[in-house]
């Protein structure tokens, strides 16, 4: 079991300071052989701050992952940019080196991310080597003081008794810890967490969150986690970001996305969220579109059930909602839905 | 979906079925261990379970707890080097034991199941029609080209599938949409038992709510009944009316979904229970809640309760003896009670 809340430590007012990493205006696309163009990023705005958790939600195809991708430089935005403290992303081989020793991806399936034959002690090592840190770091610790420091930073301990163990015999959470560690040993400022706990088991999954929320307040992480689990993100986030067909559809703090949800498609996420009973169960029809074909208007009216039920057509909106698309949302600042009939009704 | 729980309840809350009419489904006392060079490992320690027609029974626990193992042992699936003992009672006829032919019989037409990974258990090079088609064409050799179209077009539609897609592959469909062509097969032989293992894990919420709603309709428009097998306690509460919660192979509480998730009394469950947030909980925000450590090796479990050592409460008398599941409450028929297998139940 976890200590007392730690509400406190998330001392990091919600877009102060200047952001750390930052998204502007993403735009990826992916080419398909024949067919046309997939906008799997279609404009984005995002940012996290020192010390801030922010959780991306959405369902597979919203394109969050694309989003984690792009924040750490796997992916090279066609439109748009990313920054980091401020100066755009360098994608030559230097510059990427660089940047990743301060931003860090952990990637989701633990066990299929480790490679089989190396030892524990070799999986963290190697991002050590490959960034030239082979000697001694700053404070005079060599290759094995590093791995051990992660290591036991990530929860395993004693790190020595682990180093010449193999995949196959740690548990789905120890694999899950291990790939923390190999983030942590570059000594990283942010670390973007694609579904971290989403192939582990119940009892598992806490404590690997607590992990999370230790190392922001411990080291000062800002922390980006990528899931469709909104349970998560109300356990850890400090702000939500809701995605959906290649944009931000709705953010803020996570108390007032996942309390006060101003989007319908937020509202109909959550509804059918099991752990929340207040909400009249809203089964959306159909699955997200394909991203190659955007609808018109606002992405989301095909599917919407303010639309369906005429809520839009009394408020007036509803041509807007087939036919004007939406400006995409600032990173930060106040609670904010891109809903046409939000910006008349709120 | 509040309208199709209350009609599933309504129908568990009919009197008792007559002690003299056998149950849908009755394990009793199931044991299975598979054989391995390092010696048995038991996987299913001591299980009963009862369904009603027109039941959703839920049972919860992570990986390795034994779920998968009692569900394909309901219908004799379980792996060649597995030693079981008990009792299977499908209508009164016991699976282990009854004739190949009768097995067949039984499979699909009495009981079905739908596996967890909906892509790999479609064959990829067939229509998904025809293999929708193929239980009835093993079942009902008697059945004519023409009736088993329209029945694979019929069933479709009952899972929320145009007609048309009898003619489509299993790559040209969704997630969400194999899982329902999954279910369309378990159907086709208007079974009276389904066991649907982790038939949601690999879906998106929203898609698993279009699957749990779609279950949930069949259960109260045919009276079937349903076992859903899954890691996420959450989904179990929202959709059954009695939840079983497996630990190390063995059940270690039961009661109605409710009084499971919400009101849980053994600390595994409770560990289960806390794992999904309730949204607005202040007491979860920034504090999520996990269990220390992995579950046993079932080849080695520790002594007495297998959950001790993880457990928060765990006093020196619970590595003595393997508490037994009891009944911790008056009411209810026979197979609907509470029960919860802790020593330190009802303990400050």
């Amino acid at each position: 079991m976890t200590g007392p809340a730690h509400a406190t430590a998330a001392s990091t007012e919600p877009g102060a300071g200047a952001p750390l990493l930052e998204a502007s205006g993403v735009r990826v696309d992916f080419g398909t052989r024949s067919g046309p163009v997939a906008h799997a990023l279609d404009g984005v705005d995002l940012a996290v701050h020192t010390g801030e958790v922010l959780a991306i939600v959405g369902e597979s195809g919203s394109g969050k992952t694309t989003l984690a991708r792009a924040l750490v430089g796997l992916q090279r935005p066609v439109g748009g940019e990313v920054r980091f403290r401020g100066a755009p992303l360098d994608y030559s081989g230097r510059g990427l080196r660089r940047f990743r020793r301060e931003v860090q991806m952990v990637l989701q399936d633990a066990a299929g991310s480790l490679n089989p034959r190396q030892t524990v002690y070799e999986s963290v090592a190697e991002g050590i080597r490959l960034h030239r840190r082979v000697a001694e770091d700053d404070q005079g610790r060599n290759e094995p003081a590093l791995v051990a420091a992660a290591l036991a930073e990530a929860g395993l301990r004693p790190p020595e008794r682990l180093f010449l163990r193999y995949p196959h015999e740690l548990s789905g959470g120890q694999k899950q810890r291990v790939l923390i560690a190999g983030a942590l040993a570059l000594r990283p400022q942010v670390l973007v967490a694609d579904e971290p706990v989403s192939s582990l088991d119940a009892s598992i999954r806490g404590e690997i969150l607590a992990l999370l929320l230790r190392l922001r307040r411990e080291l000062g992480l800002g922390v980006v986690v990528v899931t469709h689990d909104v349970g998560l993100a109300w356990n850890i986030a400090d702000r939500i970001a809701v995605m959906y067909l290649g944009r931000v559809v709705e953010c803020g703090s996570t108390e007032e996305v996942l309390e006060d949800p101003r989007h319908p498609y937020t509202r109909a996420l959550l509804s059918v969220v099991p752990e929340i009973r207040r909400l009249e169960p809203v089964v959306l029809r159909g699955e997200i579109p394909d991203p190659a074909h955007i609808p018109t208007g606002c992405r989301f009216h095909p599917r919407c059930p303010a639309l369906a039920d005429g809520s839009a057509e009394s408020a007036g909106v509803a041509d807007r909602c087939r036919r004007v698309a939406l400006d995409i949302l600032p990173a930060y600042g106040e609670h904010r839905a891109a809903c046409h009939l939000d910006a008349v009704t709120s | 979906m509040s309208e199709q729980r209350a009609a599933q309840q309504r129908a568990v809350q009919q009197p008792a079925v007559p002690s003299s009419a056998p149950e849908l489904l009755e394990v009793r006392d199931l044991t299975v261990a598979y054989r391995t060079d390092e010696g048995p490992l038991p996987a299913v320690r001591h299980v009963d379970l009862i369904v009603h027609a027109g039941e959703v029974v839920g049972v919860a626990g992570e990986s390795g707890c034994g779920k998968s193992t009692l569900a394909s042992t309901v219908l004799r699936l379980q792996p060649k080097d597995a030693e079981v003992r008990g009792q299977v009672l499908l209508s009164g006829a016991d699976v282990l034991t009854v004739p190949w032919g009768e097995l067949r019989a039984l499979r699909w037409a009495e009981a079905s199941i739908v596996f967890q990974g909906a892509l790999h258990s479609l064959n990829p090079v067939h229509r998904v029609g025809d293999q929708v088609a193929e239980p009835i064409r093993v079942h009902e050799p008697g059945v004519t080209e023409d009736e088993l179209r329209t029945r694979v077009g019929d069933l479709l539609e009952q899972v929320g599938l145009p007609r048309g897609r009898a003619r489509t592959y299993p790559h040209q469909l969704s997630g969400g949409q194999r899982q329902r062509v999954m279910i369309a097969m378990a159907l086709a032989c208007r079974p009276r038992l389904i066991v649907a293992d982790e038939p949601t894990t690999a879906l998106d919420v929203m898609v698993q709510a279009q699957i749990l709603a779609l279950l949930g309709d069949l259960v109260s428009d045919l009276g079937v009944g349903l076992v859903i097998i899954s890691h996420d306690l959450s989904v179990l509460a929202d959709v059954c009316d009695r939840v079983l919660v497996m630990y190390a192979g063995r059940v270690v509480e039961s009661g109605t979904a409710a009084q499971v998730f919400h009101d849980p009394l053994h600390p595994y469950a409770r560990a289960l229970s806390d794992a999904f947030p309730r949204i607005g909980d202040q007491a979860a925000r920034y504090a999520p809640s996990g269990l220390p450590g992995d579950p046993p090796d079932p080849r080695d479990l520790p002594p007495g309760c297998s959950f001790a050592p993880r457990c928060p409460r765990a006093a020196p008398a619970c590595t003595a003896a393997e508490p037994p599941l009891v009944r911790v409450d008056a009411l209810g028929t026979r197979g609907t009670g509470r029960e919860v297998a802790c020593i330190r139940v009802g303990e400050p």
